[in-house]
């Protein structure tokens, strides 16, 4: 195996290669790597570091302004966490409200997804004033609901009762058998418009021939969206839902708003959150890990999922 | 040929209306920054005439020159929002001018938590950065160990503020900051509505509280109102629910939850206390809704006109004056049970680090800054509750701060019990919180009592 006359006459050292590239894939390689290479030692900076050093911190009882050194305690960390009542709490409640929350923004949202895609008269407006939940931020949202919700003063008592929907004012948030479908509801009303923009991207790509042949074939709508729509938007699809259960996963900001800490309200985060703040950052570590690993598996869950069906 | 040009047209719209969405997004995005920015700057335009005062002369100030001039120290001050930056604006300036020792001033962030967690990583890396910073009443206990005993240079200047800050400011004998200004839980009651219902005064004990709340709940219900209640207050798990409980208990006779560093949270009086305070939701003289109220949550009931009582900090004073109740209500102490009228302290302090390579100077600072001319000052200026009874009695400060009456500003001021818990103090105030919040949920306080009790001790040891 020779350079080829390309290479030498450009100068380049010799090289051995197995393969067969000629010099200009080679220095385009070479040239992408350099301009990589910020973006990798970013990455590097903001995102392996804190996850490695959460790791190994994991592994060891660091505490907040602890006058002794840290010391490393192994996987002890990790067996309390496994006998951790509050943590199993927490995973249960986010579960709960991951799964709900999922399922009606995924609904919701195709449905305003397909109503926008279609043809109609301030279709421009409309897609843009959907947007408005999304645009404004959590904490600042939680807070406008949590005083809607209030049982005194809020908006959402006071049109039930004027409309004679519920027979007294009802303490939405307080009460427990209330409590998470307020906070899903919040939820629900704040993202539906993501998952619709992230589906209405997938409709636009679908092709018009592709239902004008359908139709001449005598197909129904219901056909049409069942065999035509449903297949092709399973990219959008599989996008959408990671996104939203991988953030409803993490979910902080509206039931720290809405409930504090109260005990029986604590999502997983909240829970890291607080061990951390309390001090044992050691402990709050390997639930950050649990955590990680947790959305990593449901992350695996889908992407099998909606591999298995493609074949 | 026609479809291309449809296609072209439809592109185009699609182009325009992503543009509107765009500006559409941009637009929201800002008006919601600023209201957040708007809210971040809660402090009240209160007392207009603030602005004539002028900080006072520094004492001893030429003695100070010619020792420490020219040196420098770094100040971590309040937050760079409202007055309370301005103020410590001028009194560096008066300070650095009288005395020639430079302070170079950076305000604390603005979340009581990021604030912590600075000053804990400065600790932890033995940082000489800061030499004098502001500490929340419940951080002494975690920062002691990195705070210098204050005591030799300071101790008489100690004894002109309450005594119940200086105590919460003592760990194992060494005095590690100095009371900066304070602030106290307060009743808020509505005068046009005692008078209405025939009360010449407001109440005196937690259970003619319950019973005028219920006659006044009982008639304005029947005048119309359905969602009138008696009594608000903060009842959301968070750190306000601690220092309201502490309160009740302490005010019933049951103690200040830990003392001598054992848990005492356990007795017969907080019970029934709490229990009380069960029985006020459960029977609806106080919102169900409660368990979820912080500051802002009572203070709109109370403000709408809502309730006829609220407890609450001083900040809801200038805060009613532009609601529909402006004029009609005003303040008293909170209630008692078998103890006394107390007010739990919140508030701030100023310690100097150990890792300072100024402390001399550093205490002269802190020396000027709580002294009781400048604590007149910052009442007048920035309406702040000062840690002196002479000068919470002063005619000008009550002038300017009218809920400093003296029959109200000579209240007991009650603690948290953060000298005890230490660096634990946020997961022990968590335990307290929980519980209790469990207890205005339904559960009965005897109960509840025992395993706060275990959870405490467990900490302490």
């Amino acid at each position: 195996m020779t350079p080829t006359t390309e290479a030498t006459t450009v100068g380049r050292p010799r090289l051995r290669h197995r393969r067969r590239r000629s010099a200009l894939q080679r220095r385009q390689t070479r040239l992408a790597w350099v301009m990589l290479t910020p973006a990798l030692v970013a990455v590097g900076i903001v995102a392996f570091y804190p996850l490695g050093t959460t790791v190994y911190q994991s592994f060891t009882d660091k505490q907040f302004l602890a006058l002794e050194p840290t010391k490393w305690i192994g996987l002890a960390n990790y067996k309390d966490l496994i006998h951790d009542g509050i943590f199993g709490d927490a995973i249960i409640l986010t579960i709960k409200f991951t799964v709900i929350t999922v399922a009606f923004e995924f609904v919701l949202g195709m449905i305003i997804a397909l109503v926008v895609n279609s043809n109609f008269k301030g279709r421009g407006v409309m897609r843009a004033m959907m947007l408005v939940p999304w645009a404004i931020p959590t904490v600042v949202a939680a807070q406008m609901w949590a005083w809607m919700y209030n049982d005194v003063y809020g908006v959402i008592n006071d049109a039930g009762v004027r409309l004679h929907l519920l027979s007294h004012n009802v303490a939405w948030i307080s009460q427990p058998n209330t409590a998470l479908g307020a906070v899903c509801a919040v939820d629900i009303w704040k993202t539906t418009p993501f998952v619709a923009l992230l589906l209405l991207a997938g409709l636009q790509v679908i092709p018009g021939e592709l239902y004008e042949a359908a139709r001449v074939d005598g197909a129904s709508a219901w056909q049409q969206f069942w065999r035509i729509t449903v297949p092709l938007l399973r990219p959008a699809i599989l996008v959408a839902l990671i996104f939203r259960t991988l953030d409803a996963l993490r979910v902080f900001d509206v039931f720290y708003v809405f409930f504090g800490n109260r005990a029986d309200t604590q999502t997983m985060s909240i829970y890291a959150q607080n061990t951390i703040i309390n001090g044992d950052v050691g402990y709050g570590a390997a639930i950050s890990v649990a955590i990680f690993l947790i959305i990593g598996l449901f992350v695996v869950i889908y992407v099998t999922f909606i591999k298995v069906e493609e074949q | 040929m026609e479809q291309d040009v449809n296609r072209k047209e439809v592109g185009t719209v699609k182009h325009r209306a992503l543009l509107v969405a765009i500006g559409l997004l941009g637009t929201v995005a800002l008006v919601a920054s600023l209201s957040v920015a708007a809210a971040g700057t809660k402090a009240p335009a209160r007392a207009q005439s603030a602005t004539a005062i002028q900080p006072p002369a520094v004492p001893n100030a030429k003695a100070l020159k010619k020792k420490y001039g020219g040196v420098s120290i770094t100040f971590v001050g309040d937050a760079a929002v409202g007055q309370s930056h301005k103020r410590d604006q001028m009194l560096v300036k008066k300070f650095s001018q009288q005395t020639g020792i430079k302070v170079k001033l950076v305000p604390h962030p603005s979340a009581s938590d990021a604030s912590y967690s600075q000053l804990a990583r400065n600790f932890s890396s033995h940082s000489s950065a800061i030499d004098v910073m502001m500490l929340d009443v419940v951080w002494p206990g975690a920062f002691a160990p990195f705070l210098v005993n204050l005591k030799p240079a300071l101790g008489k200047q100690a004894k002109l503020h309450a005594a119940g800050i200086i105590a919460n400011d003592t760990v194992g004998g060494k005095l590690i900051a100095m009371p900066w200004f304070g602030d106290f839980g307060i009743l808020y009651y509505r005068t046009d509505l005692l008078k209405k219902y025939g009360y010449k005064s407001p109440p005196k004990t937690w259970t003619q509280l319950g019973a005028m709340a219920r006659k006044i709940q009982a008639g304005e219900k029947a005048a119309g109102n359905a969602n009138f209640y008696g009594f608000v207050y903060q009842g959301k798990a968070y750190e306000g629910l601690t220092c309201d409980a502490l309160e009740w208990v302490a005010s019933a006779g049951g103690g200040d939850f830990i003392s001598g560093g054992k848990a005492t949270i356990n007795n017969p009086r907080a019970a029934a206390i709490l229990n009380l305070q069960r029985s006020w939701i459960s029977q609806g003289i106080v919102p169900r809704g409660v368990t979820s109220y912080d500051e802002e949550g009572a203070r709109n009931v109370f403000a709408s006109g809502n309730a006829a009582f609220l407890r609450n900090w001083p900040y809801a004073y200038s805060a009613n004056q532009t609601t529909p109740v402006k004029g009609k209500f005003n303040v008293t102490v909170l209630p008692h049970g078998a103890g006394k009228s107390v007010g739990t302290v919140g508030g701030w302090q100023l310690g100097v680090s150990k890792y300072s390579k100024h402390k001399p100077a550093a205490i002269e600072f802190v020396r000027y800054l709580t002294s009781p001319a400048v604590e007149r000052f910052d009442a007048i200026f920035n309406s702040n509750v000062p840690t002196i009874p002479s000068v919470a009695t002063d005619k000008a400060v009550v002038k300017a701060n009218p809920y400093l009456k003296p029959e109200i500003a000579k209240v007991v001021r009650v603690t948290r019990p953060a000298r005890f818990l230490k660096g634990k103090y946020n997961q022990g105030s968590q335990i307290i919180y929980q519980g209790i919040n469990q207890i205005l949920n339904g559960q009965n306080a005897t109960s509840v009592l025992p395993s706060i009790q275990s959870r405490l001790n467990r900490l302490l040891r």
